[in-house]
């Protein structure tokens, strides 16, 4: 067999499987995004059922969810210059801004558990009422996912260091990108719906 | 002679018929065929007259399904067209008519179930009579606030008079339901629901929980009576003359778990015993204190 | 160490349970044994096990669903015969026993029997219709797959130790909550329905993007079989509304081992919640089981009536407006909830509005058998059957959804005949009329048909005499889930739909009989050209069965029934001279491995062995990150392999009477 034939029917295979990866990331998200909606739509509906317990005012540290905002939002735009460097195929920079988002992303984590670690000792967990109930699940799911966005940055910077930008590190990284970004704006709903009416 | 297979045949239908002319006698029980009420009578004549209306596309169907099964075979007589698969006259009339079904039997919705609403008082001359029923495992507790009496598992109401019902569950959701009356609705921890039903004259009748809620979930049965207002009478003094008097302490009695739990009466009941028992889930002030769930696997 | 897992697990409670996980242990030790007698783990393992060929992975979903199908019905028929019996006593079964096999029934009948039947249908033809080579995403329909049998195997294994749920196939809370509920069971059942959900979620993802995607070049939508049609729709409710499957699962789950309060009745929980969002998943999957169903009966008609199929366009767009109306309509499974007149009838009204669509697609069919020339062909058989018995499903769905109507037969066992009278006929006759159609195409050989006649007749007959009874119980205010009763009116109805559910054993049996009949005559009944019916659409180009790349040369297709203008071109089996390499996925065992992480995550967490849970969890990830790291996950299939198949085809096609294209242009 020719290897320019073989290399040409792989290449096209590569293409095709890696469009379809990306098609089929949308479809994910949008999965996710459901996902999202009935846990919001769950934290609205019990937002009265604090049976007599810790009301969401008494609760919440504006600053507190400010500096998280903040830390999610910057790593997004971290994020967006890894993708760029990417495009350029510079190695390096794409590294540099991946641990970067790291960082970012890992401060947000740890200031997350550091205000619910503070409600579980005020007596405010999960189990006080329905309503922190459903507080921690909706706050929580979202925290897991951004842990489960940190592991993909660290296997994309490693696969970065090792393999290389080739296509199909750069159609992952692309596709980690799209949940990243996704994940910041299921924050800024959750800031919106969770956050903001309380001290409105 | 006879064949062998038409004896065959005549055999089995003659069983057949036997069977369901059995079947059939033992409708005559159906409290939903045969209603005592008029909300459940509403009801059924919305059942029977919407079940009408869609034999309407029931027919066709079965018309043209047996008429192209026999027309159609591989030597039937209709001519074979193998490439005819489109006539806007056959889509304007398969889109058009179910759809004028539907429309019909929605109008009858709108119309019925505002008509229906279990929440609405029934319009009646004489004034309703309250009774107030909580679900427990696994049995009913009735009480009649108006009189300050309650009954376990029988249910007894003036039957010149429409009956509305306050329901809340003990335990976990139920459904209360006397089919002979009319339809059911949940009965939730914390939560009111009500029905509102009447019945035509002295009867009796069973209402149960028609939701499975653990163990004792097919003996959850309880009497129901439509007495005339003489009856009614002696039945509440007979309630009136019992020794037991339904305080906090008997109503914690009550709340262990049995099967067929007998009728039993109390001559007297605390004061807003029912929104206590509902304030127990909802945190309120000077509500019944709040036991632990029990296991009712 | 091992949680609250003790010896106490073993089901010493009753003969009856003790008997089920005695038949368990015993099924998998005599599979494992036949396996091992016959020397064939290697092959077992390297052809089917890690394959990710979709036929592969299609054959095995509906090996699943016929195992579930089996254990689902024996639950079935134990149930009749205890209501047949428990008049004023308590029957054979101990209540506690009643009351897991009604809901270890449902849980199987929808989760682990018609999902994995109707994903296997979707699995082996699809791709083959559209013209493809395999679906969009290999490995993930192999993970698909060994989610689904982990849920399978969890529930498997709550026969042998611990419980199963007592809650329904719904698991209301605040029942099934921990309070309530304090056993094992309702956890078996939260995370059979977790691990299996979301292997069904990646099937949808899989299939829109499959067909989306993967066409055959010329393809346009509106030329799609009707069956991709159905199955993309099918596809589209799996990925939106598995989630909500997911979230009230998860939240159930979370009240049960972390003590939340979501819907417990203390402390600001709320049941009614439950009812909304497992409904927002609970209806739209009614339409998943039912729609590819509705796809086989439209290959089925226009193929046994050898005639186009009628009304192409209104069959597409009712299946479209079906599967959106089927997100609007949750509300009607609660109108007893108290809910206000407005609300019940609006959803009354949107339910309603689904019976047109409905309705339009058994008129289309019913067109396309008028001036055909009908074959009664078991698969036939099963969609006749299916038309004149749905439509009694159609007329009492129509009254339930009518509020006051359903304040009367809600909850009675009028609903439950309801029910199976849409999910039987409407469900599984159209899987069991896939099975005869599309067997040839997996296998190469035809189903016996008098056996398939059996199927039908006995599951035709055994289905109105185990439910019309249902519907006069209702009236007669029978309530469902009765372990024992005191109404003697009842019982000679139970006793008739006893009898049902023997014939249903009768055609059960029949099932198995086909197939080994089949097997025994497959020489008999060989399909050479792969085209047995005449058909009209692409998979019946292949060979049967198909090779793995299923389509040496991917036609063109220009029309509707795209095989059937090319065999009227003459252009219908194309040999070129020479052929291209072709690229397919690698087999892999990362799906398998994933899948039994998944069992082990599930059953940890049941036992609360939470070490284990998180070792499993930790392995899952492991797999999967390592495999999404790989680039080389495909294998070539050189040209001289190709060519040799192909001429073998050739050969076949000429012996099996077919006119073959020579030399094609590529």
């Amino acid at each position: 067999m020719r290897p320019d034939i073989l290399q040409q029917a792989m290449a096209e295979h590569h293409e095709e499987c890696l469009d379809n990866r990306e098609f089929g990331f949308w479809l994910y998200l949008m999965t996710d995004a459901i996902l999202f909606a009935l846990l919001f739509a769950t934290y609205v509906s019990m937002f009265r059922n604090t049976a007599n317990g810790p009301e969401p005012i008494d609760l919440f540290d504006l600053k507190h969810v400010f500096l998280e905002t903040a830390c999610l939002l910057t790593s997004s735009v971290t994020f967006g210059f890894a993708w760029l460097a990417a495009l350029h195929q510079k190695r390096q920079i794409v590294m540099f801004w991946l641990i970067i988002t790291l960082v970012f992303g890992l401060s947000f984590v740890y200031l997350e558990v550091i205000e619910f670690l503070d409600m579980i000792r005020q007596g405010a967990g999960p189990q006080a009422s329905g309503y922190l109930s459903s507080f921690f699940t909706l706050v929580a799911t979202h925290g897991i996912h951004v842990s489960i966005g940190m592991l993909g940055i660290l296997m994309m910077v490693l696969q970065v260091m090792i393999k290389g930008l080739s296509p199909q590190v750069c159609s992952r990284l692309f596709r980690l990108g799209l949940f990243w970004h996704f994940l910041d704006i299921v924050w800024i709903g959750i800031f919106s719906v969770v956050y903001l009416p309380v001290f409105i | 002679m006879l064949s062998s297979r038409t004896v065959f045949l005549s055999k089995w239908l003659t069983i057949l018929l036997a069977l369901s002319l059995l079947l059939g006698c033992s409708m005559q029980s159906s409290p939903i065929l045969y209603p005592k009420g008029p909300v459940a009578e509403t009801e059924r004549d919305l059942l029977f007259l919407a079940t009408g209306i869609m034999l309407f596309t029931l027919l066709p169907v079965y018309l043209i399904t047996f008429w192209s099964c026999w027309r159609y075979r591989a030597k039937g007589k209709g001519a074979y067209r193998p490439n005819w698969h489109q006539s806007i006259f056959v889509e304007l009339f398969i889109w058009t008519g179910p759809l004028v079904i539907v429309v019909v039997i929605g109008i009858l919705v709108v119309v019925y179930t505002y008509r229906l609403d279990p929440y609405k008082s029934l319009a009646d001359s004489e004034q309703a009579f309250r009774v107030q029923a909580v679900a427990q495992n696994w049995k009913w507790l009735f009480i009649y606030p108006d009189q300050q009496v309650a009954v376990v598992n029988e249910l007894a109401f003036p039957c010149d008079r429409p009956l509305s019902i306050e329901i809340t569950s003990d335990t976990v959701m139920t459904s209360f339901m006397i089919p002979a009356l009319g339809g059911q609705i949940y009965a939730m921890a914390g939560m009111t629901t009500r029905l509102n039903l009447k019945a035509y004259g002295p009867g009796l009748y069973t209402g149960r929980n028609t939701q499975f809620s653990g163990r004792g979930f097919p003996h959850m049965v309880f009497d129901v009576q439509s007495l005339s207002e003489a009856d009614f009478d002696q039945w509440l003094e007979r309630v009136k003359t019992s020794n037991n008097r339904l305080d906090d302490v008997h109503y914690q009695n009550l709340l262990k778990l049995e099967n067929k739990h007998p009728v039993e009466y109390f001559s007297w009941v605390e004061p807003d015993l029912f929104g206590r028992i509902i304030g127990k889930y909802t945190g309120a002030k000077g509500a019944l204190p709040l036991q632990k769930p029990r296991n009712l696997e | 160490m091992l949680g609250r897992l003790t010896i106490e697990a073993l089901p010493f409670y009753s003969w009856v349970a003790m008997g089920g996980a005695v038949v368990t242990i015993l099924t998998v030790v005599l599979a494992a044994g036949a396996v091992t007698w016959a020397g064939q783990w290697r092959y077992l393992w390297v052809e089917w096990l890690t394959s990710v060929d979709h036929k592969r992975i299609g054959v095995m979903y509906i090996v699943l669903a016929l195992l579930m199908l089996v254990r689902g019905f024996i639950d079935a028929i134990m149930m009749r015969a205890q209501q047949a019996i428990a008049l004023n006593n308590e029957g054979y079964l101990p209540p506690e026993h009643f009351e897991q096999i009604f809901t270890s029934h449902g849980t199987i009948m929808i989760f682990f029997m018609a999902m994995p039947f109707l994903t296997g249908l979707i699995n082996v033809v699809v791709p083959q219709q559209l013209g493809a080579r395999d679906v969009a995403f290999p490995f993930m329909n192999s993970v698909s797959l060994w989610l689904t049998a982990a849920g399978a195997g969890l529930m498997g294994i709550s026969l042998v130790i611990g419980r199963f749920s007592t809650a329904g196939w719904t698991g209301y809370p605040p029942y099934s909550g921990i309070g309530y509920s304090p056993g094992v069971g309702v956890d078996y059942w939260i995370w059979a329905l977790l691990v299996s959900g979301v292997g069904s979620t990646m099937t949808g993802i899989n299939f829109i993007t499959t067909i989306l995607r993967c066409r055959a070049p010329g393809m346009k939508l509106m030329q799609m079989p009707l069956f991709v049609w159905t199955s993309f729709c099918t596809s589209i409710l799996m990925a939106f509304a598995f989630p909500a499957l997911t979230v009230v699962a998860v939240l159930l789950g979370l009240d049960r081992t972390l003590g939340m309060h979501f819907f417990t009745n203390e402390l600001g929980g709320n049941m009614m919640n439950f009812a909304n969002l497992i409904w927002i998943w609970g209806h739209p999957e009614v339409y998943i089981l039912i729609l590819p169903a509705f796809g086989v009966f439209s290959e089925v008609t226009a193929i046994f009536s050898k005639k186009r199929l009628f009304g192409y366009r209104s069959l597409v767009y009712a299946t479209m407006v079906i599967a959106l109306l089927s997100f609007t309509v949750w509300l009607h499974h609660f109108f007893t909830m108290g809910s206000s007149p407005n609300v019940n009838a609006i959803f009354g009204i949107a339910t309603m509005i689904i019976a047109v669509p409905t309705g339009v697609k058994i008129f289309d069919w019913l067109f396309t058998m008028v001036r055909g020339r009908i074959i009664f062909h078991p698969a036939m058989l099963f969609t006749i059957g299916f038309i004149i018995t749905f439509v009694i499903g159609g007329v009492t769905g129509v009254l339930l959804a009518i509020p006051p109507v359903d304040y009367l037969m809600h909850n009675t066992t009028f609903l439950v005949a309801h029910f199976h009278n849409m999910l039987i006929p409407g469900a599984l006759f159209g899987y069991f009329a896939g099975t005869q159609l599309w067997f040839p195409k997996a296998f190469g050989f035809k189903l016996n048909e008098f056996w398939g006649k059996m199927v039908f007749y006995c599951w035709f007959i055994g289905f109105y005499l185990a439910f019309m009874p249902l519907y006069a119980l209702g009236f007669l205010g029978m309530p469902r889930r009765l372990e024992q009763y005191t109404n003697p009116d009842w019982q000679s109805f139970l006793l008739v739909a006893f009898i049902g559910s023997c014939f249903v054993l009768v055609g059960i049996f029949s099932v198995f009989m086909q197939f080994y009949v089949s097997i025994r005559d497959r020489n008999e009944n060989r399909d050479l050209t792969g085209d047995p019916w005449d058909g009209r659409t692409l998979e019946w180009a292949t060979s049967s069965p198909a090779a793995p790349y299923n389509f040496a040369v991917i036609p063109r297709v220009s029309s509707v029934d795209a095989f059937w203008t090319l065999k009227k071109e003459g252009s219908a089996y194309p040999f070129p001279e020479q052929y291209p390499p072709i690229v397919m996925p690698a087999r892999t065992g990362a799906g398998v491995f994933i899948g039994l992480f998944g069992f082990l995550v599930g059953f940890a967490a049941v036992w609360y062995i939470w070490w284990l849970a998180v070792l499993a969890m930790v392995g899952g990830m492991t797999v999967l990150i390592f495999r999404s790291c790989n680039d080389h996950a495909e294998e070539i299939i050189e040209p001289e392999t190709i060519m040799r198949i192909e001429s073998q085809r050739k050969a076949q096609l000429i012996s099996g009477g077919q006119s073959v294209a020579m030399g094609a242009p590529l």
